[in-house]
């Protein structure tokens, strides 16, 4: 009796530590996830002309902290524009009205992710309302495209020389330094 | 002349070998439904072969966690997105490392005393006793291990890789300082349902093949001491063979 006992126990203990492990890879290691106890949030919306490969899931961050997490991702078919949703952490409620929301990219291969900048009001962001500013994500292929234009203008016209297509060049880095 | 000859000996006997343990394996299949009536056998088997293994599982995905995360913290940090470590420490447990090294350590650990017993149970007539008594020994002895086997395997491959991601964690995060947030919500949006499949069918045709050729190996051995030891070796030798050639297929077929 005694011995059946140990036996089941132990029996009981993997299976449930197994059964357990699998839960945790199907759920919490995928973007199919349960969240598992919700933290007293408050929800925030921004709309941006391109999120790039934004992902439901990514941290909105603030001064490099992690604030909160993007957990929908829509499109508003009258202005053409994404529109992100983003839980903000219940501790972080003093953002400014006019705060600005700009993607970024995590190191050189990471994944997107938001990042806001304080702005100056008084007044503070709350449950449900958005983020006017906003900066588009930085997308690599629009930058080479600008690039390889400039390339086939200047090189149509060899005669007009170099400088000119130096003049042309340096107006369109400026505002792509500015974009980014 | 001669070597040809013994080539072709050695291939016609690896592929009856080959010829009789899927027979085992269908025989094995054929007799499942009457073993579902002692279920408690099952239970015991599972008791054996999992939750015994379950202490070296665990320090074992712990210890290649942690490797997993310095190695890749070194390599990711290299191109400056030391963020992905959580993506690339999951997708390496659960995919490859995870059913691969719970499988090569299961042979060794729980291949080998099922393969032992049975061969020792072979060598002491043990099963010849049973035939006696006309108690089928496939049904009573071998069948409860391979299934207890096949059901121990896939759960200890998930234990394995969930130690193992807490332990690439536990060096990215802790000690190396990767962001926290970022090294589980990559994580969250890059491993697909697809990835976490792959390594479960892994693990569980991993399950069946480890446990078929320990029960194989361990009925079918020679009834000596020199016998029952040939059987154990022959069972990890095989069993990692076979596991490493399974995985390079299920990876193929999963791309």
């Amino acid at each position: 009796m005694r011995k059946s006992t140990t036996l089941n126990l132990g029996t009981g203990t993997f299976v449930l530590l197994g059964f357990a492990a699998l839960f945790f890879l199907t759920t919490q290691t995928t973007s199919r996830g349960i969240s598992l106890g919700s933290t007293p949030h408050y929800n925030l919306t921004a709309k941006f002309d391109n999120i790039g490969d934004l992902k439901v899931g990514a941290p909105v961050s603030m001064s490099g902290v992690e604030m909160g997490r993007v957990t929908k991702i829509t499109f508003d078919s009258k202005e053409y524009k994404a529109v992100v949703t983003m839980r903000m952490d219940a501790r972080y409620t003093q953002i400014p009205t006019d705060s600005d929301a700009a993607i970024y990219t995590q190191g050189l291969l990471g994944g997107k992710f938001i990042g806001i900048t304080a702005g100056g009001a008084d007044t503070y962001l709350k449950d449900g309302s958005q983020v006017d500013f906003t900066q588009s994500a930085f997308v690599l292929e629009n930058l080479i495209g600008q690039v390889l234009a400039n390339f086939t203008k200047s090189s149509a016209a060899p005669d007009s020389g170099n400088a000119k297509a130096g003049a042309s060049a340096a107006p369109e880095t400026k505002t792509t330094e500015k974009a980014k | 002349m001669n070597l040809i000859k013994e080539l072709w000996t050695s291939l016609f006997e690896s592929l009856v070998g080959l010829g009789s343990v899927v027979r085992f394996l269908l025989r094995l299949i054929a007799v499942s439904p009457r073993a579902l009536l002692r279920i408690d056998l099952i239970g015991q088997q599972v008791f054996n072969s999992g939750a015994l293994s379950l202490v070296i599982i665990m320090l074992s995905g712990l210890f290649v966690g942690m490797v997993l995360g310095l190695q890749g913290f070194q390599l990711l940090q290299r191109f400056g997105s030391e963020e992905a470590l959580g993506t690339a420490a999951t997708i390496g447990l659960v995919k490859e490392l995870g059913p691969v090294v719970t499988a090569l350590l299961f042979a060794g650990r729980a291949g080998t005393a099922l393969a032992s017993e049975l061969g020792l149970m072979r060598a002491t007539d043990q099963l010849s006793a049973m035939e006696m008594m006309a108690v089928d020994p496939i049904q009573r002895v071998v069948l409860p291990r391979f299934l207890g086997g096949v059901i121990a395997m896939p759960l200890l491959a998930a234990i394995f890789s969930v130690i193992g991601i807490y332990g690439a964690q536990l060096i990215g995060v802790q000690i190396m300082g990767v962001n926290s947030g970022s090294f589980w919500s990559q994580m969250r949006s890059a491993v697909s349902l697809s990835d976490i499949n792959e390594g479960i069918v892994k693990s569980c045709i991993f399950g069946v093949a480890c446990s078929l050729i320990a029960v194989y190996e361990g009925y079918y051995a020679t009834p000596t001491a020199e016998g029952v030891g040939r059987a154990t070796t022959r069972t990890v030798v095989t069993s990692a063979v076979v596991i490493l050639f399974f995985d390079y297929l299920i990876t193929a077929a999963f791309l």
